[in-house]
């Protein structure tokens, strides 16, 4: 159990720049109007970001990633959360023990 | 909910293994997941990490794979009518991909509650702490957890959110385009340009769609 100076100082100065990005969006908000055509532009951040987020494991990782992910967008459509995601994790972990990657 | 806490797990204790095996101490690895909370850039953190440590460049990198919660605090302030101004602050402070991705999605079908933002991001954060924490003393022991699949949990929970954004043809082309921006920046260039490049690529979709309706009409 130590405490390096450096380390702490390197964590305090990560926790700082986490908390500046955290809230300056709140702040952003406060200042700037938001108008029908900035409304439409929030809106679609949340789906962009996600898709952002998947896409190359998605589409550019393997082809065990990829039947996973088809797999998990297809059990998402019947099942709940849970049972997708364990779906997606089942199929990833067998396409990588038949195909070895 | 249960899912979230279910996939957390994993990654927390690959993040203290790996953390471990670059040096930090239990303590040190429990202080950043408590602190930063912010896995993407406490992962890129120990790609960089030095002996010593510079606060420079990891406060540096911290910043920038974490631009995108500007975005995303933006996104999710303008729903919260129901907080205080003060629980708005505290709520952001717990702002991570996954609880934002809920709550965005909660939002987008009934009203975003304190009480429910509590309910998931507090067990969410302690759990992420926790799970680093026993990651870094038990690290060496632990599994690939590639062999099982766990790795892919997250990436499942992001897919099955995104399955229920998907609003038809005119949010088709903002998938779309930032699906087609991420993967080809995720190839040309290191880090997670890809994510802001995504998202900038939607915006960029959707208010294309939106002249050009208003053109047509």
């Amino acid at each position: 159990m130590t405490l390096d100076p450096n380390a702490f100082l390197a964590i305090m100065a990560m926790a700082t720049a986490t908390v500046l990005t955290r809230v300056a969006g709140l702040v952003l908000i406060r200042f700037v109007a938001i108008g029908p055509q900035q409304k439409r532009a929030l809106e679609a951040i949340p789906p962009a970001v996600l898709m952002a987020v998947i896409a190359p494991t998605a589409l550019a990782t393997g082809p065990a990633e990829s039947l996973a992910a088809l797999a998990t967008a297809l059990a998402a459509t019947r099942l709940p959360l849970l049972a997708a995601v364990a779906a997606g994790v089942f199929v990833v972990a067998i396409a990588r023990a038949l195909i070895g990657a | 909910m249960a899912p979230l806490i279910v996939a957390v797990m994993p990654i927390g204790l690959v993040f203290g293994a790996v953390a471990a095996s670059k040096g930090l101490s239990s303590l040190e690895v429990t202080l950043m997941s408590a602190l930063v909370f912010a896995g993407g850039s406490q992962f890129v953190a120990m790609d960089i990490w030095s002996h010593p440590a510079s606060w420079v460049a990891l406060g540096f990198s911290a910043l920038l794979v974490n631009i995108r919660h500007v975005l995303m605090s933006a996104s999710i302030g303008t729903k919260m009518p129901a907080f205080s101004g003060p629980a708005k602050y505290a709520a952001m402070l717990l702002l991570a991909d996954e609880i934002w991705a809920m709550a965005e999605f909660r939002a987008a079908r009934t009203r975003l509650s304190p009480a429910w933002y509590a309910g998931l991001a507090v067990p969410f954060y302690f759990v992420w702490v926790l799970a680093s924490l026993a990651g870094s003393i038990v690290g060496a022991f632990l599994g690939d957890p590639k062999a099982i699949g766990l790795d892919f949990a997250f990436p499942a929970v992001f897919i099955v959110l995104v399955m229920g954004f998907w609003k038809g043809r005119e949010n088709g082309a903002v998938l779309g385009a930032s699906a087609t921006a991420a993967v080809v920046v995720h190839q040309l260039l290191p880090g997670v340009w890809y994510i802001a490049a995504g998202a900038a690529a939607g915006v960029v979709a959707t208010l294309l769609t939106g002249w050009r309706r208003e053109a047509c009409a």
